[in-house]
C-alpha cells in the first residue's frame, strides 16, 4: 500500500534511492543538488540505508567513485547540477562505453558566466551526446518515480547503461509536494537485487577501459549506440510493468489536448504543468491548441514524437537552453531534423523560455502560441528567445 | 605467434568493449623488436637470479633445482641488456642478431 | 601501534606468481615497468588495480588483449585515486551487506608523475584524508613520458624535457622536484613509503606492509625512463641505484608520522656518476651542478633529521638488501 507524504522533491528523491537500497552514494555539494545528498547522508548515518556515503572532493571524483563502485558490482547514486556536471563531462562518457548502470539525478542549473543558481537545461544538454539515457521529471511524483525505475532500467540485462533522472532545480527540487511513497516490498518485487554483468573480482579477473586502436573504437562506440537506441524498448517494457504494479502510467512522449490541435507546444521538464494550464486556457477560448512534453531525452523516442505531432501543422518549440550560434537550440534541433523527411511535415519554430531562472508564465505560452501564427507567414531564421529585453 | 584481430563486427565487441582473457598480451610477442639477445654462459652462472627479478618483460624462465640456471623466452626479450648488466658474474653477453 | 603483520619478502622467497604477464609494450629497459612488475609480484592475484592514464596504462591494455592477471580498470588520467576509491568503498558496502564472499585485498591506484603530482594531487589528497582503504603507487618517471618526454613538477632542477628544453635563456627544469612523499605523509596517512627497483626486496616488502596496512598507503616508487632521460636501456637499474647512492632519492618510510630512514648514506657517490650517463643532464654546467648537490643534501639531510638517524648510528637492518 502507498502512502500519500507531503515532502519536498528532493527529499522524495533521496527515499527513493533508499528504497533501490544502493549500496553507495558518492557526492560533492552544488546549489540545488544539496538536499538530495544531505538526506541520504542523514538516511545513512540514522543507519535507515546500508550504503557507503563518499563524501568526494569534486564533482571530478564523485563520477570517478561511481564508476569504481559501479564496477565493484555495487549499486551507485550519485547527484550534480551545472558547475558540478559540467566538471564530470569528462566522465560522462564513461558510464555509457564501460557499460555501467548507475543513477545520477540532475537538479537542472543554468551553466556561467554569469554565475546563475537558478534553473534551466543547460547542464545537462551538454552531455546530450554522451550516451546517458535521459529522462525529465515533470512533477515530485515523476521524479520519486523514475529515480525508483531507472536502476531496473539502467540495470536490465539488454541495457547497461546509466540513467540520468532529470529535475528543474528550485521549481521542482526545494518545491514540496504530496508523494505517493510505496512500499519497500513493492519496490523490491518491482526492483530485485542487482546481478552485474561486469565487476572487477579477483575470483574472475577480467580488464576493463581499454585502450582502442583505430580498429576497434568505431565498433566501440557504433555498440554503445545500439545499446542505447535499443534500450527504449526495454524502458517501455519497464514502464508498462511499472504501471501494472502502482497504477501510473509512463510514456516516452505525452500528448495533452493534441486531438484536432492546429499548433503543438513542445516542451521538457516542470514548465510542462504552466503550460497545460495555458493550453487549458486557449482551449477554453476555442484554440486549437495543444501539448507534447518530452519525458525520454535520450535515446530520443523518434516514432512516438511523429505520433504524438501526427496532423499538426506549426510545432513551438520550447528550448529550456542556448546554443550559441546556431539557428536553434537542442530540442528545435531534435524536432526539426526528425521531422525534414516527413511528407506533411509542419512548421517547427523554436523558443527559448525561462533560461537562467527567469519565471515562466502562462501568458509566455500564449506569447508563443501567437508567435506560431505570425512565423508561419514570415518563416523563422533563429530561435526566438521569449521575454529577453531589447 | 597467435593471431590478435581488433578487427570484428560491433555485435561482436564484448560488453563496455572488456578484456576477459587475464594476460593475453602474452599473444603478442615482442621478442622481435630484439637487436642484441643474451647469452648465458651456463658455466659461470650462479644461479642467483639477477637476470629473473630485474627483467622488465618477466621472460626469464627457472629452469628448476636441477638444472639450475634461468633462461631468457626469446619471444618476449626485447633486447634491452638489463640481464647482461646486472649480471655479478657477467655471464650473460649481449649479441646482435644476425637477419 | 602493533607492528605490521606481513608475509615478508626475502631472497630465498621471492614470490614465483607473475600477475603482470609479459608481451606489453613497453620500451626496451623500461624502468617503470619492471617496478610494477615488481609490485605485482608482491601483492600477488589476489587485488584489483586501477590505472590512471599513461605508459603502463597503454603498453599494457591494447584491445583485445590485457597483461594483468588482477582485476584491472582503467578510466582517466587524473582520477585513479578517486575510482580505486569508488572500488573500495563498493566492496565494503558489499562485504557488509553479504553480497561478496570476497574478504579483504589490496586495491591498487597505480599512476605516473605527473598523473600523482599535476592532474591526479587533488583526487589523491580527497582518497587520503577520506581514508580510503587502499594503496596510491607513483611510477616516478620525472616527467610524461607517454605523451613525449614534457616537464611535470615531478621533474628534477635542470633537467632537459620537450617542454623545459636548455637554450640561451634556460638551463632546463627552472623549479626543484615537488615532494610528493611528504605531501602523502602530510595528510596523517598510516603508510608512506619510497622504493626502487634496485632495491628490490626493499620495494617488495613495502608493497606487503602498504597492503597489511589497513587505510591509506601511498608508495613513491623511483621508475628509470631510458627513452625520456636519454640513456642506455641496460642502465635502468643501474641509475636507479645510483640515484639512492648519490642521496638523489632516499629510501625511507613514514609509519603514523614517524620518519624512518631505510638507508642511511654517509658517503655518497659523487653525484656525477648518477648525472652523467644521462643526456637529459649532458648540458649542466659546473653552478648548476653544484646547486643541484647543495640540494640533493640539504634535502637528504632533512630526511635524515626527521628519521633521528642523526642521533644514531647506522643499523644493519636499517639498510635493504640490494
Amino acid at each position: 500500500m502507498s502512502k500519500r507524504v507531503g515532502m519536498e522533491v528532493s527529499i522524495a528523491i533521496s527515499e527513493a534511492v533508499k528504497m533501490a537500497n544502493v549500496d553507495v552514494v558518492a557526492a560533492y555539494p552544488i546549489t540545488p543538488q544539496t538536499h538530495i545528498v544531505e538526506h541520504l547522508s542523514e538516511l545513512v548515518a540514522e543507519g535507515e540505508l546500508d550504503a557507503e556515503f563518499m563524501p568526494v572532493e569534486s564533482e571530478h571524483s564523485a563520477m570517478s567513485a561511481s564508476l569504481g563502485s559501479a564496477a565493484a558490482g555495487a549499486r551507485t547514486f550519485t547527484a550534480t547540477s551545472s558547475q558540478g556536471l559540467a566538471l564530470m563531462h569528462e566522465l560522462m562518457y564513461m558510464a555509457p562505453g564501460l557499460r555501467l548502470p548507475m543513477v545520477m539525478a540532475v537538479a537542472n542549473r543554468a551553466v556561467s558566466p554569469p554565475i546563475s543558481i537558478w534553473n534551466d537545461h543547460s547542464d545537462i544538454m551538454a552531455e546530450r551526446d554522451t550516451g546517458w539515457i535521459q529522462v525529465f521529471a515533470e512533477n515530485g511524483q515523476e521524479a520519486f518515480d523514475l529515480t525508483i525505475q531507472a536502476y531496473r532500467i539502467a540495470e536490465h540485462p539488454d541495457v547497461q547503461l546509466p540513467v540520468a533522472v532529470n529535475l528543474d532545480g528550485f521549481t521542482l527540487s526545494h518545491v514540496v509536494e504530496p508523494i505517493l511513497l510505496p512500499d519497500q516490498a513493492e519496490v523490491d518485487k518491482f526492483l530485485p537485487p542487482w546481478k552485474p554483468m561486469l565487476q572487477l573480482d579477483p575470483a574472475k579477473p577480467i580488464s576493463m577501459g581499454m585502450f582502442g586502436i583505430p580498429e576497434i573504437y568505431f565498433e566501440a562506440k557504433k555498440a554503445t549506440d545500439e545499446a542505447l537506441v535499443g534500450s527504449q524498448k526495454a524502458i517501455v517494457a519497464i514502464w508498462d510493468e511499472f504501471e501494472k504494479l502502482f497504477g501510473r502510467k509512463y510514456n516516452p512522449i505525452e500528448t495533452y489536448k493534441t486531438e484536432g490541435a492546429e499548433t503543438i507546444l513542445v516542451t521538457m521538464g516542470s514548465i510542462s504543468e504552466t503550460a497545460m494550464t495555458a493550453v487549458d486556457q486557449m482551449r477554453d477560448q476555442g484554440i486549437p491548441v495543444g501539448l507534447v512534453r518530452i519525458r525520454l531525452w535520450r535515446p530520443f523516442p523518434d516514432k512516438e514524437f511523429k505520433a504524438a505531432v501526427k496532423g499538426a501543422k506549426k510545432l513551438g518549440v520550447i528550448d529550456r537552453c542556448l546554443t550559441l550560434g546556431s539557428h536553434a537550440n537542442p530540442v528545435g534541433q531534435e524536432v526539426r531534423s526528425l521531422l525534414y523527411q516527413e511528407k506533411d511535415r509542419p512548421y517547427v519554430f523554436n523558443f527559448a523560455l525561462g533560461i537562467g531562472g527567469r519565471d515562466v508564465t502562462r501568458a509566455d505560452f500564449r506569447y508563443i502560441y501567437d508567435q506560431c501564427q505570425t512565423l508561419a507567414a514570415q518563416g523563422q531564421d533563429r530561435c526566438h528567445m521569449v521575454g529577453v529585453m531589447e | 605467434m597467435k593471431k590478435i584481430d581488433a578487427m570484428m563486427s560491433w555485435k561482436e565487441v564484448p560488453l563496455g568493449c572488456h578484456v576477459d582473457r587475464p594476460g593475453s598480451t602474452t599473444d603478442f610477442l615482442t621478442g622481435d623488436w630484439r637487436s642484441q639477445r643474451p647469452v648465458l654462459d651456463k658455466e659461470k652462472c650462479i644461479y642467483c637470479g639477477f637476470c629473473w627479478i630485474f627483467c622488465p618483460e618477466g621472460c626469464y624462465q627457472d629452469q628448476g633445482p636441477e638444472a639450475k640456471v634461468f633462461v631468457a623466452d626469446l619471444n618476449y626479450c626485447k633486447g634491452c641488456g638489463i640481464c647482461a648488466y646486472e649480471c655479478p658474474k657477467q655471464a650473460i653477453t649481449m649479441v646482435v642478431e644476425e637477419v | 601501534m602493533s607492528e605490521l603483520q606481513y608475509e615478508k619478502i626475502s631472497a630465498k622467497n621471492l614470490p614465483q606468481e607473475e600477475p603482470f604477464a609479459p608481451g606489453h609494450r613497453a620500451c626496451q629497459g623500461c624502468g617503470e615497468v619492471l617496478a610494477l612488475r615488481m609490485v605485482m609480484k608482491a601483492v600477488g592475484h589476489q587485488a584489483i588495480a586501477v590505472s590512471a592514464t599513461g605508459c603502463m596504462e597503454v603498453c599494457t591494455s591494447t584491445f583485445p588483449t590485457s597483461s594483468w592477471r588482477t582485476p584491472w580498470f582503467h578510466v582517466a588520467f587524473e582520477n585513479a585515486a578517486a575510482v580505486a576509491s569508488g572500488v573500495d568503498s563498493g566492496y565494503k558496502a558489499l562485504r557488509r551487506k553479504g553480497k561478496t564472499s570476497q574478504g579483504r585485498f589490496p586495491i591498487l591506484a597505480i599512476a605516473g608523475d605527473g598523473g600523482t603530482a599535476d592532474i591526479g594531487m587533488q583526487a589523491l589528497s580527497g582518497a587520503l584524508e577520506r581514508w580510503q582503504d587502499f594503496i596510491y603507487v607513483c611510477l616516478d618517471n620525472e616527467a610524461y613520458m607517454n605523451t613525449g618526454i614534457q616537464r611535470s613538477s615531478s621533474t628534477p632542477f635542470g633537467a632537459m624535457t620537450t617542454t623545459s628544453p636548455p637554450g640561451k635563456l634556460s638551463k632546463g627544469q627552472a623549479t626543484w622536484k615537488k615532494n610528493m612523499p611528504a605531501i602523502a605523509a602530510a595528510h596523517g596517512v598510516p603508510y608512506v613509503a619510497t622504493a626502487s627497483p634496485a632495491y628490490y626486496l626493499d620495494l617488495m616488502n613495502k608493497v606487503r606492509k602498504a597492503a597489511a596496512t589497513e587505510g591509506p598507503a601511498y608508495l613513491h616508487i623511483y621508475a628509470p625512463c631510458p627513452t625520456g632521460w636519454r640513456m642506455k636501456p641496460e642502465l635502468a637499474i643501474e641509475s636507479a641505484r645510483l640515484a639512492v647512492q648519490s642521496r638523489v632519492f632516499p629510501l625511507y618510510e613514514v609509519i603514523n608520522g614517524q620518519y624512518i630512514l631505510n638507508r642511511k648514506v654517509d658517503k655518497p657517490k659523487p653525484l656525477t656518476e648518477y648525472l652523467k650517463p644521462q643526456g637529459r643532464f649532458r648540458h649542466l654546467d659546473a653552478q648548476t651542478l653544484a646547486d643541484i648537490e647543495a640540494r640533493v643534501n640539504a634535502e637528504y639531510e632533512k630526511i635524515v633529521r626527521l628519521a633521528g638517524a642523526d642521533k644514531k648510528p647506522a643499523k644493519a637492518e636499517d639498510k635493504p638488501a640490494e
